[in-house]
């Protein structure tokens, strides 16, 4: 019999970011950054994850995810001051509420794909974000949700304050862990290989028998599920919700991130691209409020010479001294 | 009752008329070949057989159900796979991922977001017992696009054979390929031959003869003459609408 074909359940890779994630708060004051920096980091991270299901694994543009990522945020806030401030509960809402939200788009863009697909998600992008500015009365428009409470982490008979950013960094980085940990199973299972058979070949798929506007519907309500629990962190951590998460910018920057660190070709692309993504605002940031030009003209030239991102780059790099080392090794499609 | 039956197909694209009552009958076991010039409907017939086009008038019928405009995925999981002419194959997936996908296995388990795919050794088994038939078990880890043409052509027999079907439709499979090819194509069908049923599409006429249990020749949209091999030769209209030259 021949052997399985089973990818390891835990990677070198994963553990190597996890760990160096969690030595951040150790070491992060001492070279002139903040630990909030660390939360924003981790949240963005865990955004452009979930956002990467859809643009790299399934080959779905989106440009408007944003809009999940803010419900998120809303969602947690609303469900602090009408249904009960329990961090789970609120968390849970956010997850609920991007679901929904996920659900109703999707039912109307699973049948289009490439272009169509892109401009149908922006639209439904700035929907949401024109009603998130102008429902005052729910959202409080472009005033935002203020007083979002960091509510503490209730664990049977155990409480963790997250006042401190330090503590929220923390209870951020076991969820990112978690939310990784599943990713990289759904990303593995027949449900994650069928999205991706998909994403390369449409007509094929649905001739082996597959329904494929079911699995594009799925795999959208699943990214916008892990973005709203992004966007549910993001308003803890920010103590509110601001409607600007949901404008077409903020949705752009998600893109941004995800290619810049290579979502195309990696699995951990996109949080490589986050990281990048924070540290240019604040290190050229800091040098000249321009700092959006650089890292555009930055995104420019790598989409020009290198659309697999930095990711793209390592594999390369990788490959010429595996090359030069010893004879080439048959590549395959596993994301890494 | 024949397998799988077209009863008086009708297509229009627009004010063209593209398939004018074309009945078609398959037998189990059977290897039929569907033969015409360029441009005379035959991929547009396999089209409406497999569900990618709802036929204006007319039936299909499998093992005598009606299953008229169904759509491809719901004709798939009956049992009726289809190779393509322009080759369709998961370009950045393995030889063998192109396979294990395409199983029924995967294809029950598809709804699993959690398990691994192809951590089943007897799915395992299945894909490479597939790759062996068509030629490519050594190729299992290449990347598809890696392939020579030769070998893509198997590889998408291979992907109509991995949804394990009763009736295997092949749309020109010698599109492209020199003779050596042709004959190495021609050897892997006859080793399919009887184990299921297949429906070839083909303008190459020798490769055709020598393989078919009956053909259908189609030409203006139009069924104009069906037989055994030996029957159409004899036939002048095969003559008369410039197929019937073999040497």
């Amino acid at each position: 019999m021949a052997p399985a074909r089973t990818i390891p359940t835990i990677t070198w890779a994963m553990i190597v970011v996890w760990l160096i994630f969690a030595s951040v708060p150790l070491w992060i004051e001492k070279v002139g950054l903040y630990h909030y920096l660390g939360v924003e980091i981790l949240i963005f991270a865990m955004y452009a994850l979930a956002y990467n299901l859809v643009l790299g694994h399934a080959g779905l543009p989106s440009f408007g995810h944003g809009a999940f990522f803010g419900v998120g945020a809303y969602a947690f806030g609303l469900a602090q001051f009408n249904i009960a401030a329990n961090l789970w509960v609120c968390l849970a809402a956010a997850v609920g509420a991007a679901a929904v939200a996920g659900a109703l788009v999707a039912l109307f863009i699973s049948h289009r794909r490439g272009i169509y697909y892109a401009l149908m998600t922006i639209a439904f992008g700035q929907i949401f974000w024109f009603i998130a500015i102008k429902a005052h009365g729910l959202t409080g428009g472009e005033d935002g949700l203020l007083k979002i409470e960091r509510l503490p982490a209730t664990l049977g008979v155990t409480v963790f304050d997250l006042k401190s950013n330090v503590a929220l960094y923390y209870f951020v980085l076991v969820v990112f862990v978690a939310v990784s940990f599943l990713l990289w199973r759904i990303v593995h299972s027949p449900f994650g290989r069928v999205v991706k058979a998909i994403k390369q070949n449409e007509t094929r798929a649905r001739f082996v028998g597959y329904d494929v506007w079911r699995f594009k519907a799925a795999i959208l309500v699943i990214s916008a599920c892990l973005s709203g629990l992004a966007g549910g962190l993001f308003s803890m951590a920010q103590a509110s919700a601001f409607p600007d998460v949901m404008s077409l910018h903020y949705s752009g920057y998600v893109v941004m991130m995800t290619l810049v660190g290579g979502g195309l070709v990696s699995f951990w692309g996109p949080v490589i691209g986050a990281v990048a993504f924070f540290l240019a605002r604040d290190i050229i940031g800091a040098v000249t409020t321009g700092w959006m030009l650089w890292f555009g003209l930055s995104f420019v030239v790598l989409v020009l010479f290198k659309p697999e991102g930095i990711a793209g780059i390592y594999q390369s790099l990788a490959q010429r001294r595996a090359k030069a080392a010893a004879p080439v090794v048959a590549p395959n499609s596993q994301a890494r | 009752m024949a397998l799988f039956e077209a009863k008086d197909l009708h297509l229009r694209f627009g004010d063209r008329v593209v398939l004018e009552s074309v009945s078609l009958a398959f037998e189990a076991g059977q290897l039929s070949g569907i033969m015409g010039p360029n441009g005379a409907g035959k991929t547009t017939c396999f089209n409406v057989l497999t569900g990618r086009y709802k036929p204006h008038r007319g039936q299909v019928l499998w093992q005598g159900e009606d299953i008229t405009g169904r759509s491809p995925q719901a004709i798939a999981r009956l049992g009726i796979a289809r190779s393509f002419q322009l080759m369709n194959l998961f370009d950045e997936f393995t030889v063998f991922e192109n396979i294990a996908i395409a199983l029924p296995q995967t294809r029950a388990r598809a709804r699993n977001m959690v398990a691994q795919a192809y951590a089943d050794p007897a799915l395992v088994d299945e894909a490479q017992a597939i790759l062996a038939r068509v030629g490519l078990a050594e190729r299992a880890d290449d990347e598809a696009k890696s392939l020579p043409y030769g070998a893509r052509r198997a590889l998408e027999i291979g992907v109509a054979l991995a949804c394990k079907p009763k009736l295997l439709f092949l749309d020109e499979p010698t599109a492209g390929l020199g003779s050596d090819g042709r004959a190495r194509l021609a050897d892997l069908i006859l080793k399919l031959k009887g184990s299921v049923t297949i429906v070839i599409i083909e303008h190459d006429m020798e490769f055709l003869f020598s393989l078919a249990d009956q053909i259908s020749v189609i030409h203006w949209g139009q069924v104009i003459a069906k037989g055994t091999p030996a029957a159409l030769k004899a036939n002048p209209w095969v003559e008369a609408s410039n197929l019937g030259r073999l040497n």
